[in-house]
């Protein structure tokens, strides 16, 4: 039998190209025009997130702010106003979006590499590994800015990598990471820490406050200099995702194929690794541990635009952006007495459902 | 094309295989035979890059294996593997394209070449209708052929298989045997399989390797190697070996196992009656 002989799919060779081409390019229009829309939502939701408030300020007074502080001269607004729009509400809207982009692309990237869907830096563990890096910073009192940075992303990710690096001992087993076990590690790691926190909770009293803040998550009081510390981690970790998409999507089928197909599999893993610790870190020391925002995005994110992980990474930032933005909406609102809720409350209130649907539905198809 | 010296496998401290020496020329198909745990898919791994060995080396194109950075070694060499477990929804000509990743710079986008490599690989292995489906709901004989045309996709010199026809039908076993005959002749592709199906390797494969109790039993031409004698012992089983009187190819016909094989547990079962 020759190759001509083998039976024939009967597609001449340059429609069947020419499909492929236009199949891939319709796929790369749609992507670009999901950003579009996600770009234009997110800008409508900070701005609309920034109207909601108990202080009524009015779209034109936030307009007048936004575009002074962009250097064009408007009509003037009283300071009181311009602080709760500059200083407070719009801080932490962005914020807010940021936080929710790095922990969505960190589920994002769990996932794919640990070939687990339930993988985020929640349930892994490094979340609350980053927390407790940071109260330990605190009571050691250690807690200042020095030239306008912060010791505390350090001792996050410090506690980040740390917690990293254990589940994935815990989880290891004659050299391969066992998918059945790594939540598992994960829960344990995370319990064992949370344990150690409310340890330093009770031996240091004056840190209290501070250190229920890092276990609950909330952007309470955050302002543009907790941006600044987020913005580098978010960076690298986003610059990251994006060079090694590719990679990405095929450890996505697992070690030995990664090897097979050329990616160098320990330096890659290790790099994404860390990218996703930087990016839990960074998140972590800013607002604390807020859960389930990285497991749920990308699996909404996946059903919508696919498994591969460039379109995923983008439009999972932007999705855990929105979310977390309204979900900070909601956590300062949802109280009549004007007191806030942690934001970590309401989006695990949101998730927890989201991930008891996800135990129950996936496991019946055989995805672990 | 592949060369092993004095190779020793195995795993912390168990040897698999040792004393292992030979040489695999371009455009060779090299079958490797043995019963099961004989270390058929220990030696694949080694030879993928997969399984450091404990001792000795492995040369792939006069350069040591373990010094090729990994996109230059996919570039040369392809692994379809037993089983491939897939748990993203990726479609099938997506995993197809995962094969051009050696190929592919880092940030480059998808050129026409690489499509067309993708296309012909599926159309070589009669994949093209499940381009589109997801390779999570398709037949684990499909998904086979799906991770055979990836490997093709990789543009290599040499291909390992590891069983890698093993849930296919028979017309679709020949299919993909006619078709690496066809690109061992004709482009030199060296192919180095291993597989349990005797008259398929006698159909195929040019050169055959048994494997036995970690070591190489005998190694050479399939029609001097495949006999009688030597598949009994490596088997441990009764075998003679036909000549088909078409095409002249040599098939194995098992004979029934001696009687007496139950006899120690005709002994044993009064008691397990007396105990239940």
């Amino acid at each position: 039998m020759k190759e001509s002989s083998l039976p024939a799919d009967n597609l001449n060779r340059t429609v069947d190209l020419a499909e492929a081409r236009s199949r891939h390019n319709l796929g790369a229009r749609r992507f670009v025009i999901a950003c579009l829309v996600m770009g234009l939502g997110l800008l409508a939701s900070v701005a609309l997130a920034t109207g909601i408030g108990r202080m009524d300020v009015g779209w034109s007074a936030i307009a007048a702010v936004v575009l002074g502080k962009l250097g064009f001269h408007t009509g003037a607004v009283d300071r009181t106003t311009e602080v709760v729009i500059w200083g407070i509400r719009l801080s932490r809207v962005v914020l807010s979006g940021l936080v929710g982009a790095a922990l969505a692309t960190a589920g994002v990237i769990f996932q794919g590499l640990l070939l687990n869907p339930l993988a985020d830096p929640f349930t892994l563990g490094v979340s609350t590994g980053a927390a407790f890096g940071v109260a330990l910073l605190v009571m050691l009192g250690v807690g200042g800015s020095f030239l306008g940075l912060s010791p505390l992303p350090l001792g996050a990710l410090a506690g980040a990598m740390g917690a990293m690096a254990a589940v994935m001992v815990l989880s290891r087993e004659s050299g391969r990471i066992r998918k059945e076990t790594l939540i598992l590690a994960g829960i344990v790691v995370s319990t064992f820490l949370a344990a150690l926190i409310s340890l330093i909770k009770s031996l240091d009293e004056e840190s209290l406050s501070a250190i229920v803040f890092w276990i609950m998550g909330s952007f309470s009081g955050r302002g543009w200099i907790h941006v600044g510390f987020l913005l580098p981690y978010l960076a690298a970790g986003l610059a990251l995702g994006a060079v090694y998409h590719r990679e990405l999507d095929i450890m996505a089928l697992g070690e030995e194929q990664s090897h097979h197909l050329g990616v160098a599999v320990s330096a890659v893993r290790l790099k994404l690794l860390l990218g996703a610790s930087l990016l839990t870190a960074g998140a972590v020391s800013v607002s604390g541990v807020i859960g389930f925002v990285g497991l749920v995005v990308p699996h909404l994110v996946r059903v919508l635009a696919g498994p591969s992980h460039g379109r995923l990474l983008a439009l999972s930032a932007a999705t855990g952006a929105l979310i977390l933005i309204w979900a900070d909406v909601l956590a300062r609102t949802l109280l009549s007495s004007g007191q806030e809720l942690p934001v970590g409350v309401v989006s695990a209130l949101l998730g927890g459902p989201f991930f008891f649907y996800l135990l129950k539905s996936r496991r019946s198809r055989g995805m672990w | 094309m592949i060369r092993v010296e004095a190779l020793e496998l195995g795993y912390e401290d168990r040897l698999v295989l040792a004393d292992l020496n030979f040489q695999v020329d371009r455009g060779e198909f090299l079958g490797i035979l043995g019963p099961n745990g004989s270390g058929k898919s220990t030696l694949l791994n080694a030879l993928s890059g997969l399984l450091p060995p404990q001792k000795g080396r492995i040369i792939v194109k006069s350069e040591p294996l373990k010094g090729l950075p990994s996109r230059l070694r996919a570039q040369i060499l392809a692994v379809v593997p037993q089983s491939t477990d897939v748990r993203f929804p990726f479609s099938c000509l997506e995993i197809v394209l995962m094969g051009r990743y050696p190929h592919r710079r880092r940030l480059g986008t998808l050129t026409d070449a690489d499509l067309v490599w993708a296309l012909k690989s599926m159309r070589r292995t009669t994949t093209t209708h499940l381009k589109e489906r997801p390779i999570i709901e398709i037949s684990g004989g499909e998904c086979q052929r799906v991770v055979m045309a990836r490997a093709l996709a990789q543009d290599p010199e040499i291909l390992l298989l590891d069983e890698a026809t093993s849930s296919l039908d028979v017309r679709k076993k020949l299919e993909i045997f006619e078709l690496l005959k066809f690109l061992s002749d004709t482009r030199g592709l060296t192919v180095l399989c291993a597989m349990h199906d005797l008259n398929l390797a006698a159909l195929y494969c040019g050169r055959l390797m048994f494997i036995k109790a970690g070591r190489i039993v005998v190694d050479g031409p399939t029609d001097q190697v495949f006999t009688p004698a030597i598949l009994s012992e490596v088997y441990e089983t009764p075998m003679e070996v036909v000549r088909h009187p078409g095409h002249q190819r040599p098939y194995a016909v098992m004979l029934p196992l001696s009687p007496g094989t139950w006899e120690d547990e005709a002994g044993v079962e009064p008691l397990e009656a007396a105990q239940s």
